[in-house]
């Protein structure tokens, strides 16, 4: 499934990255620690998270995540918005929280 | 070939460029994607202790036919420990960079995990050595 047909099913908010919408996930990972993202998030990923700042982007580079979304209505700052459209990695905005994002994540990546 | 990066400590917007850049000749010289996936995690994790805990620091690469060595040598307040600093969860990190999702003490045991090899030397109040190889041709074992 692609980041687009995800974002679309679950209606999540395009931020930034529309370059990298069709980019097809394969698993998520959810964590909010960058160490343990940077061990264990296996490439292809959709990232679960609440940090909103650049660092997030250079991890999902570096480890060829697919997406990012972001929880609970948290807005990415500047510069991490401005990497994600550079490298066309797109972040993703929803107003549910972890949970439920994962829940859902879950039910249309498994099939 | 050789190449050198500077680091910036406390300036965590440039974290990970040296490890990007690596990541991106290692492709151009088809290494084993697996062996790039580890390298990545092993000189990400050893450039964010630089920002995180050091002042300033430079990264030395070097590359030839069957290895890269990438070393950081940082001025910083140096480990005591180094042992104590390996134990997954140790971190003397502030709460500002633990807020960021840093800090959680797995840094230096995923570069335990990721490296082919790794050495750290240290002296408390000068700095901090790391020196991380990886091998492009898996050797038996
Ligand atoms: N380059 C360094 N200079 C000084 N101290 C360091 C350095 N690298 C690691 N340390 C020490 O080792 C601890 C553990 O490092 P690490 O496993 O990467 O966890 P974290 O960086 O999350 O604290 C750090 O909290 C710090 O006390
Ligand atoms: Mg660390």
């Amino acid at each position: 499934m692609t980041v687009k047909e995800i974002a679309e099913k679950l209606d999540f908010q395009v931020l930034g990255g529309e370059k990298g919408l069709d980019q097809a996930v394969t698993t998520g990972y959810v964590s909010d620690l960058l160490s343990d993202v940077m061990g264990n998030a296996r490439a292809g990923s959709i990232w679960v998270t609440l940090q909103t700042h650049k660092n997030v982007m250079a991890i999902a580079s570096l480890k060829d995540l697919a997406a990012i979304i972001l929880v609970n209505n948290h807005k990415p700052e500047d510069d991490m918005l401005a990497q994600s459209n550079e490298e066309g990695i797109p972040v993703l905005a929803t107003s549910m929280g972890t949970f439920d994002v994962s829940g859902k994540l879950y039910e249309l990546l498994r099939k | 070939m050789h190449f050198e990066y500077q680091i910036e400590g406390g300036n965590f917007t440039r974290a990970g460029f040296a490890s990007s850049e690596i990541k991106k000749m290692m492709k151009q010289l088809n290494v084993d994607l697996g062996i790039i996936k580890r390298t990545v995690v092993a000189t990400y994790e050893a450039e964010v202790n630089v920002v995180a805990h050091a002042y300033s620091g430079t990264i030395y690469v070097d590359f030839d036919e069957e290895k890269v060595v990438i070393k950081l040598v940082d001025e910083g307040p140096g480990i005591d420990d180094i042992n104590q600093a390996m134990t997954e969860g140790y971190s003397t990190a502030s709460s500002t960079v633990r807020e960021m999702g840093f800090g959680a003490g797995m840094g230096l045991p995923n570069m335990k995990k990721n490296a082919d090899d790794l050495q750290i030397t240290s002296e408390v109040g000068k700095g901090t050595t790391v020196i991380i190889t990886m091998f492009f041709a898996k050797s038996e074992q």
